[in-house]
């Protein structure tokens, strides 16, 4: 450790990855600039918005003023472009291709829905700190994630990003699970979902992708930190 | 009403003395994240995002004239804040001091508050500049006599030795905030402080750190409705029950502790309307609140966001009584601000020391 109030070595920064976005729509000259009051964005401009969700995200802790901030954005973009007959044929940047194609076949309940089930993802790492958590937290038992969206293709929106945006470490594991068991503080052994039986608990609504023993151990994780006893569930 | 800041031309801004290096290499730990002056002035404390604070004093023999300041040379320097690993969450806590608030000064020593994202350190700094010598068992370097040498008896005394600034840490308030700590404000009861991260504020008695009260959760239900997170909190500066928040869409909630114990019911709700004509996709993001502060006298409040710095008077909740343009040359170029980010920077506020309305603003980005 060093001395305290020592000046310490300059570390390595890591590179920011640059945002992958074809900046022709910065240009003025543009008709389809986003410069102040436009009628309609870009799609341009929705694409870099997503790349930016998706770059806040992959954080390991994202900044969640940075987060709404953008989301609300994103939101109001592309209500401000639903309702146009045709886009101007642009490159879309190639990091997501799928979000352009599926942009006029989505409805805004959609992008909520995957916006919503990604922001579920964030507090379902946060709800999981030691942190005394206020009963204001709970959640009616057996509330289902990703809300009441209308089609459940609402994770297509943002496609195979949201394989890889996912699947590293806890992030992954945290997926399948309904909030509800971790928020409540009053949480009892009995509680839906819990019990280490074979079938999945009610309320998961997609199959969990994750080994069972991966969430035995985490069910363990959670009632230690419950301070509850149980006894280990039978091996499989 | 928009207006140029400081009363048109007649103050010229320049900088009195700069501390620290002005070359381009810079490690990234040295870079100040936070700076507050105490109470009378004399102390400056910079928090730095490798933890550290550093305090500087101003010198004294110049204070009494008032047209000259004297120069402000380093007083006294600690490590606050380490960083720290979350096991649970696979995380790493970052050591960057957010926040630094002095206490009032009630004797010879200073207390300040510090804190990083989810940790917050009362410290004492101390003066020492007398030590005891003389003692009986004790050499001057501090091995021991055998006591069978000793055959006179004397009391030590304190003689001068130089100055000796010590940093203590008094009490650690910890494991309250799931979220970022943004903001602490000291109450003026001075026996109470609140701590706010982005979703909830706390209430914290300074002599108790396992256990604080939530007065304020803005934690939706569902994840999915989170359109709002808390920027800023403060303390009314007279009114011990009364404290104001600001949000990340530009509103400020003002709340009574007396009429709940969770606060999530403003008692007063300040939102200027937005100009239709300055509408763009970016209006949102530019009207988030950085920072909130009172006057002195408690009448009113400035409110700093991306583009203008707001007066508001607790009065009247529709629209700040004066709006200053801080740097509107940037509205033309919200994209590309956008692009990179520079958009969501995040600039402070302060009141000059008689509240004058053409006050002083100083920003760190």
């Amino acid at each position: 450790m060093l001395s305290k109030g020592l000046k310490r070595k300059r570390e390595e920064e890591e590179e920011k990855e640059p945002l992958a976005v074809d900046a022709w729509w910065l240009d003025p000259g543009h008709a389809s600039v986003a410069q102040a009051a436009p009628a309609v964005a870009s799609s341009s401009l929705f694409d870099l918005s997503v790349l930016k969700l998706h770059h806040s995200l992959q954080q390991s802790e994202p900044d969640l003023r940075h987060l709404v901030l953008v989301v609300n954005t994103l939101r109001r973009i592309q209500a401000s472009m639903a309702p146009a007959a045709a886009l101007p044929p642009v490159p879309s940047p190639p990091a997501a291709p799928s979000v352009a194609d599926n942009l006029l076949a989505s409805s805004d309940a959609a992008l909520s829905a995957s916006m919503a089930s990604l922001l579920e993802d964030l507090s379902h790492i946060e709800g999981l700190s030691q942190a005394p958590q206020p009963l204001a937290d709970e959640a009616p038992p057996g509330r289902s994630i990703g809300g009441a969206a209308p089609s459940l293709g609402a994770l297509d929106l943002l496609g195979p990003a949201t394989g890889c945006l996912l699947d590293d470490g806890l992030e992954g594991l945290f997926e399948d699970i309904d909030t509800s068991m971790y928020d409540n503080e009053l949480w009892a052994p009995a509680s839906e979902g819990l019990k280490p039986g074979p079938e999945d608990g009610p309320g998961k609504e997609e199959a969990p992708e994750l080994d069972e023993a991966e969430l035995d151990y985490l069910m363990d994780v959670l009632v230690g930190t419950q301070a509850l006893e149980r006894p280990p569930g039978p091996g499989r | 009403m928009a207006r140029r800041a400081g009363g048109g031309n007649d103050i010229q801004w320049c900088f009195s003395q700069v501390k620290g290096a002005v070359d381009d290499d810079v490690a990234e730990a040295d870079i100040i994240s936070t700076v507050e002056f105490n109470h009378s002035g004399e102390l400056l404390a910079t928090g730095d995002k490798g933890g550290r604070v550093v305090i500087f004093q101003q010198e004294q023999e110049n204070k009494i004239q008032s047209h000259s300041r004297g120069e402000y040379n380093v007083y006294s320097t600690f490590q606050s804040h380490e960083p720290e690993f979350d096991y649970l969450k696979s995380l790493e806590i970052e050591e960057k001091i957010n926040k630094i608030r002095w206490l009032p000064q009630k004797n010879a020593a200073q207390f300040l508050l510090s804190t990083n994202d989810k940790t917050i350190k009362l410290w004492k700094i101390s003066e020492r500049d007398k030590r005891p010598e003389g003692y009986n068992l004790k050499e001057e370097d501090g091995r021991y006599r055998d006591p069978t040498t000793v055959t006179t008896l004397r009391v030590p005394v304190f003689r001068p030795m130089d100055l000796m600034v010590e940093a203590s840490p008094r009490r650690i308030f910890a494991n309250a905030h799931t979220y970022h700590i943004n903001s602490i404000s000291i109450n003026s009861d001075y026996e109470t402080y609140l701590s706010a991260d982005d979703l909830r504020i706390n209430l914290w008695h300074l002599e108790i750190t396992d256990r604080s009260f939530n007065i304020v959760d803005i934690k939706p239900a569902n994840m999915e409705e989170l359109t709002e997170v808390i920027t800023a909190a403060e303390f009314h500066p007279n009114s011990c029950n009364t404290f104001v928040y600001s949000s990340s869409k530009g509103t400020i909630r003002l709340c009574d502790m007396r009429a709940s114990a969770l606060c999530d019911r403003h008692s007063k709700l300040f939102e200027e309307p937005e100009d239709p004509s300055n509408r763009s996709f970016f209006s949102e993001i530019i009207s988030s609140i950085s920072d909130v502060k009172f006057s002195h006298s408690g009448r009113y409040m400035m409110t700093r966001d991306y583009l203008s710095v707001k007066i508001w008077d607790l009065n009247m909740e529709n629209r700040p009584v004066e709006t200053y343009q801080v740097h509107e040359y940037l509205r033309s170029k919200l994209c590309s601000l956008y692009e990179n980010d520079c958009i969501f920077d995040k600039f402070e506020c302060c009141w000059n020391g008689s509240d004058r309305t053409d006050r002083e603003v100083s920003w760190a980005a």
